[in-house]
């Protein structure tokens, strides 16, 4: 007989269901499948009306986050294999309104995306023709990691900050906009102290670090938000020692 | 057809969920011995300010068999502390020394440097 793995997966649809539940879904186990691949299973042949959201299938979109087995997972990145024998519970992102099934409302994190200014803030704005910004190794070396979030919502999943206190702005949120502060060609820190060194903003993480566990691309957001801290402090003496001059 | 996102509540137990937030859960506790052996510290001064007769009281409670399992029990927390905080603080200061980053475990024995440095220097003065 062809081995199988049972899957249970948290489904709502707003139009018929007050409240979510689970449904068990069987499919065929491989050993080079993932828990992404097991659902595309289940909807090509088994219940169309099953919502997820996916689409590159290799750990770079950010798309399929989701919770296996109690943790922050993508889906293309859970190998059947690591749960042999044992039923798989895939539930929506904690932490996330649920649309539908497996798809969770992100406009609260879009919103805090945009509030830290995730971009280059040169002062002065250098005109083209003086040619493009130099950077150094040691200069990229000082923000290269937290380039790599690909805003999968994992780490807002696992921390439990962001489940208790909706006004948090959240790990890769204050990653990247640690991120641009550390980079040579930006001077936006400014800026962006108004949301990032605020209550809301790093002094809401208890540094659970569960985000940095969780995080598939080894940002670190754990350790950007406990460098802000520090840099925020100082730059708070700063002020206090000496007003009107610039941090 | 009108959107009705489902908000689902974080229980009480959240922290029960994973063995990460347990043990975010104990290194948070410890404040409160911490801040218990604090007092203790604050007793203390208060009796030894009151004169001979009340420090000695202090002295003898402090070193009866509740006062020694007190003390230790904050040790024990005060330790547990320090030690999860010395393994978080590569994260806190990333250090870059000649072009290279200094390697977490460095900046970890360092820690633990200081802290013997600064018991030692302790137990000294204290003439142990």
């Amino acid at each position: 007989m062809t081995e199988t793995v049972t899957l249970e997966v948290l489904r709502y649809r707003p139009e018929t269901d007050s409240e979510p539940h689970f449904q068990t879904y069987t499919a065929p186990y491989n050993e080079d499948w993932v828990v992404l691949d097991a659902l595309n299973h289940v909807k090509d042949n088994v219940d169309q009306t099953l919502s997820y959201r996916w689409s590159c299938h290799m750990a770079v979109c950010g798309s399929c986050g989701m919770m296996i087995n109690g943790e922050p997972k993508l889906s293309c990145h859970a190998f059947l294999r690591d749960y042999r024998g044992k039923t798989i519970r895939i539930e929506p992102l904690d932490h996330f309104p649920i649309e539908r099934d497996l798809v969770v409302v992100m406009d609260s994190f879009m919103a805090k995306l945009s509030s830290v200014k995730p971009y280059l803030i040169p002062k002065p704005e250098k005109p083209l023709d003086d040619g493009e910004h130099l950077q150094t190794p040691l200069q990229l070396m000082a923000f290269k990691q937290y380039t790599q979030c690909i805003n999968c919502l994992l780490c807002y999943a696992a921390c439990p900050q962001c489940g208790l206190n909706d006004d948090f702005v959240g790990p890769a949120a204050l990653a990247l906009a640690h991120r641009y502060n550390l980079d040579s060609r930006d001077a936006g820190k400014d800026d962006r102290a108004g949301v990032v060194a605020s209550n809301p903003g790093v002094w809401e993480c208890t540094f659970v670090g569960a985000c940095s566990d969780v995080c598939p691309k080894h940002v670190d957001p754990a350790a950007a938000i406990q460098q802000t801290k520090i840099s925020a402090s100082l730059d708070w003496f700063k002020a206090k020692l000496m007003p009107g001059a610039n941090s | 057809m009108s959107r009705r996102p489902y908000v689902r509540k974080v229980e009480r137990s959240w922290w029960l969920a994973h063995p990460r937030y347990v043990a975010y859960m104990a290194r948070e506790i410890t404040s409160l011995f911490i801040g218990l052996y604090c007092a203790l510290l604050v007793v203390g001064l208060v009796r030894l300010a009151q004169g001979p007769a009340a420090w000695e009281g202090f002295l003898a409670a402090a070193s009866s068999a509740p006062g020694v399992l007190l003390q230790l029990v904050c040790l024990a927390f005060a330790a547990y502390h320090s030690v999860t905080w010395f393994a978080l603080t590569p994260k806190a200061m990333p250090l870059t020394l000649r072009g290279e980053r200094v390697p977490g475990g460095a900046i970890v024995g360092a820690h633990y440097a200081v802290w013997a440095a600064v018991s030692l220097v302790v137990l000294i003065a204290a003439g142990v």
